[in-house]
């Protein structure tokens, strides 16, 4: 009985361990190729650790390999993405929350199909923006900006943030509004004094969320950016496509790792409050 | 000049109609009790006075001012709520002080004020203390102080005391009913356990499905119920309500009740009076004695009775409970603990009919 459950244990963790190493190997892959020079890459094996280390890539990808014309490395795109995904993912954090504030505490006429009509926004396909957003975008003066770029992951970010705020605020009991209320609070007061202080758990699955969206985000950005504008996304594609002669694998590699690094780092830091966020929501006591 | 008024007051949701003309009105020092069964509009009417649920229509006036369309926060009323909505992430002292806090009062007075309502409920050592780290009792008591701290004309209470176990129940009553009595505040409390309602009230309005029943002292309420439905929801056990019939005879009641395997029982009601030949008996089951054969009670008209078939003996400590079938009713008599009953045998009981209600049984209504 007991070592028939072990053994299924076993082999349970044997079944996860053949997962992981499978969804590991091409990190694994993309981190020695990005280290090895190209001398190795042509000579060795594809799955050989680097006989000498080198961080030549690096340099290059960050720096020097050329997007395009533009010969700057990833440096500038990536400060561009920063400078994109930073502010869209706090604003379209902020209108979420207080739409879910909204939607899940002040019932107003009509809420239902408001609500609806910003769920049913979650489901519309990038592609069938494009075009409208385009022409959006240059009757504002956006068109080829960050400020533009913005916009564009805001108004797309926000159906999903209002999502998981109502969802969140609507197990807190209305007494407590009603309380406040009778205590004299308004509905700005009441939300910064009572909703805020217990929604860092959905703040973070909202941040994360919002963030991996934008920061991974390729279509927006390949299409609503100018010349000075592209997220890091984008650069990374030039910088693969654009390489003449050799294929530098290991500027590639590199160029990949860094643009994905931000993402990696976030659910480092912020993963273990993802996962809460997600399964928590009723306030007890 | 009374501290509420509620005139002809109407609440709908959409079509449905969930009060119905409501007026009330109570004076200061009043310690209101709006009693009734679950979903009858209890916590509407209360947070209709609150301001927290628009009316349909009427009017609401708290010390004299119309208040209808004023928000809640300018009614001059503190409101205690069933799930005590404490707020998470603050301190009790933070919960306490949150409302003078958003009203700007000066920190040298909240300080006061906190000190002053955290002794009145000792809890004085939990000031500290997130509500999550808070048992129920304190749960409640932090909720009173927010209430407390106000000061305000009106206090609302919203089944305050449902939340905790029937022993914690017993004394948080009581103290609800010194603190009423200390700061001779004037206060509308809602519940649906009647003997709360017998106990803290000066004043009880019944209602039932968004209708006011009976409002009335306790004492009222309880020996004058104005119809069948609040005979029978007050008061535990339940009063009897016993199918009768009713003959005049020289200036004296006849009331006739039928009984199980035996011809039907007679009493007599010394006071003539104009009923109808078919009615219900209402007797509570501590006016049904054992008849002692000269058995007149100091204080009752008359001891009027027979044997009757006891079915079942539920002793209760300080009382047995004696329940025998008549008129095909099961009726209760609450008898001295050491009365010598015993289940399916007959045994004597007498009604003393100075307390008893008659009612219609077409429309339930009081005919005496
Ligand atoms: N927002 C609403 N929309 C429609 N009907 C409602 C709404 N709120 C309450 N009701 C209805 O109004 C009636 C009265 O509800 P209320 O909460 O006042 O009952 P209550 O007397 O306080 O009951 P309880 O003792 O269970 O608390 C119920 O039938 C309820 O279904
Ligand atoms: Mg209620």
């Amino acid at each position: 009985m007991t070592s028939n459950t072990t053994l299924l244990r076993w082999g349970l963790y044997g079944i996860l361990i053949l997962f992981a190493l499978f969804y590991l190997l091409p990190l694994f892959v993309m981190l020695t190729t990005s280290l090895k020079s190209l001398e190795e890459i042509r000579t060795g094996s594809l799955l050989a650790l680097p006989r000498a280390i080198t961080f030549q890539p690096w340099l290059e990808a960050w720096s020097t390999a050329c997007a395009g014309t533009q010969c700057e490395g990833l440096r500038p795109f990536f400060w561009n993405s920063v400078l994109m995904a930073v502010p869209a993912v706090m604003i379209s954090t902020v209108v979420g929350a207080l739409n879910g504030y909204v939607f899940a505490q002040w019932r107003f006429p009509g809420a239902n199909l408001f609500f609806a009509a910003i769920l049913f926004g979650c489901f519309i396909p990038f592609q069938v923006v494009l075009m409208p957003m385009a022409r959006m975008l240059g009757l504002m003066g956006l068109a080829g900006t960050i400020p533009g770029l913005i916009f564009v992951h805001v108004i797309y970010g926000i159906g999903f943030t209002t999502l998981f705020f109502r969802n969140y605020y609507v197990t807190i009991p209305q007494e407590l509004v009603r309380a406040a209320k009778v205590d004299g609070a308004g509905f700005f007061r009441i939300f910064w004094s009572i909703f805020l202080p217990i929604s860092l758990p959905i703040i973070t699955v909202s941040v994360i969320w919002q963030f991996t969206q934008i920061w991974n985000d390729f279509l927006f950005g390949v299409s609503f950016s100018g010349p000075g504008s592209q997220p890091v996304t984008v650069a990374l594609n030039n910088i693969v496509n654009s390489t003449t002669g050799v294929k530098a694998y290991n500027v590639d590699m590199a160029a990949a790792i860094i643009a994905a690094l931000p993402t990696l780092l976030v659910y480092v830091v912020a993963g273990k409050y993802f996962i809460r966020g997600l399964t928590a929501g009723s306030v007890k006591g | 000049m009374p501290i509420l008024e509620i005139d002809h007051l109407q609440k709908s949701y959409g079509e449905t109609h969930i009060l119905h003309d409501i007026n009330i009105s109570i004076d200061e020092g009043d310690f209101l009790v709006l009693v009734g069964p679950s979903g009858c509009g209890k916590s509407t009417l209360l947070n209709c006075i609150a301001g927290l649920e628009p009316i349909t229509g009427g009017t609401i006036r708290i010390g004299g001012r119309d208040v209808t369309g004023v928000s809640p926060k300018d009614r001059d009323i503190a409101m205690v709520f069933q799930s005590y909505a404490l707020y998470p992430t603050m301190s009790v002292a933070r919960n306490i002080t949150f409302g003078m806090q958003v009203r700007g009062v000066d920190k040298a007075t909240q300080d006061r004020k906190l000190a002053e309502v955290s002794r009145q409920l000792q809890i004085e050592q939990l000031l500290q203390r997130k509500p999550g780290q808070l048992s129920g009792g304190q749960r409640q008591r932090v909720a009173m102080g927010r209430a407390l701290v106000r000061d305000p004309k009106l206090f609302l209470f919203d089944e305050p005391l449902s939340n905790l176990d029937a022993k914690l129940r017993v004394s948080m009553r009581t103290e609800i009913k010194k603190l009423h009595q200390d700061l001779n505040a004037s206060i509308v409390y809602v519940t649906h356990d009647q003997i709360e309602a017998m106990t803290l009230a000066t004043k009880i309005v019944v209602m039932k499905g968004g209708v006011i029943q009976q409002i009335g002292s306790p004492a009222e309420i309880y020996n004058r119920p104005a119809n069948m439905f609040v005979a029978d929801f007050m008061g535990s056990p339940a009063m009897n309500l016993i199918p009768a019939r009713v003959r005049a005879e020289d200036g004296q009641t006849r009331i006739e009740i039928d009984r199980d395997g035996d011809a039907p029982l007679v009493i007599t009601d010394p006071v003539s009076r104009n009923l109808p030949a078919e009615i219900v008996l209402g007797v509570r089951p501590e006016d049904i004695h054992e008849a002692t054969g000269n058995a007149h009670l100091p204080g009752t008209a008359q001891d009027a009775g027979g044997d009757v078939m006891i079915e079942i003996v539920e002793p209760a400590g300080a009382d047995t409970f004696a329940v025998t079938h008549l008129g095909g009713k099961p009726v209760t008599a609450r008898l001295r603990a050491e009365t010598e009953v015993r289940p399916r045998q007959k045994f004597p009981l007498a009604f003393d009919l100075s307390k008893v209600s008659y009612f219609s049984p077409q429309d339930g209504q009081r005919l005496n």
